[in-house]
């Protein structure tokens, strides 16, 4: 028995030390592939580009790609994800070192991807292009780290005010005035509201961090106050702006103003509701316009006002930088650098009503053919990119302190309470290493 | 076995080396048997080394570093641990999580068991029921999350309009994130029906081995029903139960999917499971060592539960 328990120990042992091995071998592959590579390798031209990017963008990258393909010997392959499940995928990916040539991310998740080490350093590639001071700057910051560049602007989405010019005379107001004031825009939206049946006067996605701090945040910057600092590291959500902006926003849930299915929006039936033309006035990203356009609305475009005037946008959207472990940095360059050039700007991005990256070009004719357009132009001056590292874990995500913060300030028994207990659990989460 | 047993009075010089001879020849039979044996283990060795020693083993080491997306992992233990208990969504998931547990599994299994105990024997539209009450669980779990995420829906679905029309309402109830009572209410109402008639078809299978004769004597013994119950059903049926509360209760443990979908861990975190959590620290803050050692940590927990079901159930046989 001695023995057969020896031969067992000896037979286990040496189980044990190949399965050990393999894992050494495994995590020493693993570990010898990361970090951050310089862009700038392998060929330039007949090379396929793997690429992918979140539905929220789609038509705008599609349109891209279909330029640059029918126009050189690259071809760009694009792999389209659901908005909620792309931070996932590319987090798995990385994981697995399986990311693609070059991947886009929502603008305010770069920082994360950036300290991350997920794109390759293009600072030198772009301090080479004769436009790149003209490039939209706070998505250039989004891109930095330490002075270094690691992605460009891709998709620019700002968020603005959508009216039904046809609700509007059907409920006596002039569609020519919308609102200047967010006290205007709750009283012109109880105007509609008024209406009854199926039109509603409002709409908001009241259980998705992400569309309030698109669309009401604006808001709060268009009174002079800040949600938080530069850093990304304290919030100000506890400030007189935002709660005077919040209490607008409370009324209009309060009455019934606001459709029934604003409370439990969570992002993904949003568009269709401004869709269906039974909301008279309500915030949006601006890329929805022309999905708005197709179903026949007429749809005016505002800026989001201030509770005492003035006007702000969260200038939102994609960056996209090359994979870190991608073997075709020049050719994906290439693409990259031709997306931000003249001819792509212009006659693919701004022919399609979409907001261009470039600050040089926004009197281009597509632009200057549609007002709503040349008022969106107007706004990228005036607008914000907000920058954290921890952005998706404490604003967007639906466990993040700020979706509890926004639904106690919107549905809570005490707004004030709500904000205050707000900023601490935020800043916590800004400052969680 | 031969030479052990079979031991000579009083040995010849030339036995020894025969008896040698034999034992060389037996140890080479065992040997041979032994190497069978392995032969047949391995496949099965492999699988589960493979699939599950293997990520188990990389999970508890990843548990110990601090893991990047790329990058090298750098040695951090005990920290992924020690953070886990300054987290306090952990908390308000753990409790969440065991709340939800128990709710469900008594409202599931009381659902299936009662109606397995109605299809039990055959009779005319039965085979219709079982049909009727199997149906769902075709359905794909995601499919019917989603289906009930329209159903319930303020906005588009049909619950509200039609318990309006039935005067049972007054205004639009906002189920899934109106309030943590709605919510949990609506994600156990989407379980139940999707896997009820699952586990009422497993105790189906156990209540169809019991043998008629058993209750045509209680018939004849004059036991009423609740008597063939307690006295024959459910005693003959205990290992099935066992298997249907043990796949509840760790189903309900790991329930991610539902909540998910349809509540998206809210209102304000309170449907948030213990799973969500550690999908959060993974693929939403990217710190896949605090994820690995929350998993290792439910892991720990599966397996005590386990062990104490099991060897409850193991005693209650015995006896």
């Amino acid at each position: 028995m001695r023995t057969t328990n020896r031969t067992r120990m000896r037979r286990l042992r040496t189980a044990l030390g190949a399965v050990v091995a393999a894992l050494s071998l495994a995590l020493a592959a693993a570990c010898s592939s990361g970090g951050s590579a310089q862009a700038g390798g392998g060929p330039t031209s007949g090379v396929t580009i793997t690429m992918w990017t979140r539905a929220g963008t789609q038509s705008q990258t599609q349109a891209l790609i279909d330029a640059y393909n029918a126009s050189h010997s690259n071809h760009v392959v694009l792999t389209v994800y659901p908005n909620e499940q792309y931070p996932a995928k590319i987090a798995s990916a990385a994981g697995a070192h399986a990311l693609p040539d070059i991947f886009t991310s929502d603008v305010v998740f770069a920082p994360n991807y950036v300290s991350q080490g997920l794109w390759a350093d293009v600072t030198d590639q772009f301090d080479a292009l004769p436009f790149k001071n003209d490039v939209v700057p706070s998505f250039i910051k989004a891109g930095t780290s330490n002075g270094r560049l690691y992605a460009v602007p891709h998709a620019l989405d700002l968020s603005v005010l959508y009216y039904n010019k046809a609700l509007y005379r059907q409920a006596g107001l002039d569609p020519s005035k919308p609102p200047t004031t967010l006290a205007q825009y709750a009283a012109q939206a109880r105007t509609v509201a008024k209406l009854g049946g199926q039109i509603h006067g409002s709409y908001e996605g009241g259980n998705c961090g992400g569309c309030v701090e698109f669309t009401v945040w604006p808001s709060i910057w268009a009174d002079g106050g800040q949600v938080m600092n530069s850093g990304g590291t304290q919030s100000y959500i506890d400030s007189p702006q935002a709660q005077a902006v919040f209490q607008i926003y409370r009324g209009m849930f309060a009455d019934g103003t606001m459709a029934p299915g604003a409370k439990q929006e969570d992002g993904t039936t949003w568009l269709g509701a401004l869709q269906s033309g039974d909301i008279g006035i309500a915030p949006g990203p601006f890329s929805w316009y022309p999905l708005l356009l197709q179903k026949g609305l007429d749809m005016g475009v505002a800026p989001i006002p201030g509770v005492n005037g003035g006007s702000s946008t969260f200038i939102g959207g994609d960056v996209a930088g090359i994979s870190s472990t991608s073997s075709h940095e020049a050719a994906a360059w290439d693409f990259l650098s031709w997306t931000l050039g003249d001819q792509a700007q212009v006659n693919v991005i701004a022919k399609d009503h979409e907001v261009i990256a470039r600050t040089d070009l926004a009197q281009n004719q597509y632009a200057l053919a549609d007002p709503n357009v040349v008022t969106v132009n107007g706004l990228l001056a005036k607008g914000q990119t907000p920058y954290a590292l921890n952005f998706n874990a404490t604003y967007n995500d639906p466990q993040s302190p700020w979706t509890t913060t926004l639904r106690g300030a919107l549905f809570g028994p005490d707004l004030t309470q709500a904000l205050s207990s707000g900023q601490t659990a935020i800043t916590a989460s800004l400052q969680q290493q | 076995m031969q030479t052990t047993t079979a031991a000579p009075v009083a040995r010849a010089p030339g036995d020894a080396a025969g008896a040698g001879r034999r034992r060389k020849r037996a140890g080479g039979r065992s040997r041979r048997r032994a190497l069978a044996g392995l032969g047949y283990a391995a496949p099965t060795a492999a699988v589960v080394g493979l699939l599950f020693l293997v990520p188990l083993v990389l999970v508890v080491w990843m548990s110990l570093h601090h893991w990047p997306l790329l990058g090298n992992p750098t040695f951090n233990a005990p920290k992924n641990y020690t953070d886990v208990a300054h987290n306090t969504l952990v908390a308000t998931a753990a409790w969440f999580t065991v709340k939800y547990t128990v709710v469900t599994t008594v409202v599931l299994f009381t659902i299936s068991f009662g109606l397995a105990l109605m299809v039990q024997h055959p009779r005319p539209g039965v085979g219709l029921l079982r049909t009727a009450f199997f149906l769902p669980a075709a359905v794909g779990f995601a499919t019917a999350s989603l289906l009930f995420l329209g159903f319930l829906s303020s906005a588009i679905g049909p619950v509200n309009p039609v318990l309006e029309h039935l005067g049972l309402i007054n205004a639009p109830v906002d189920w899934i994130t109106g309030s943590p009572g709605g919510a949990l209410a609506s994600t156990v109402t989407l379980v139940t029906w999707r896997f009820a008639g699952f586990n009422m078809l497993i105790l189906l299978t156990g209540l169809q081995a019991i043998p008629v004769e058993l209750y045509e004597a209680a018939r004849m013994d004059g036991c009423s029903r609740w008597q063939t119950l307690r006295r024959i059903t459910i005693p003959l049926l205990r290992p099935t139960i066992a298997l249907v509360l043990i796949v509840m209760t760790t189903g309900s443990l790991l329930a991610f999917d539902q909540f998910y979908i349809l509540t998206k861990g809210g209102p304000d975190d309170s449907t948030t499971s213990v799973v969500m959590v550690i999908v959060r620290e993974a693929f939403v803050r990217f710190d896949l060592g605090s994820s690995a050692a929350l998993s290792v940590l439910v892991l720990l927990v599966l397996l005590v539960l386990n062990v104490v079901q099991l060897s409850f159930l193991r005693r209650r046989e015995e006896k």
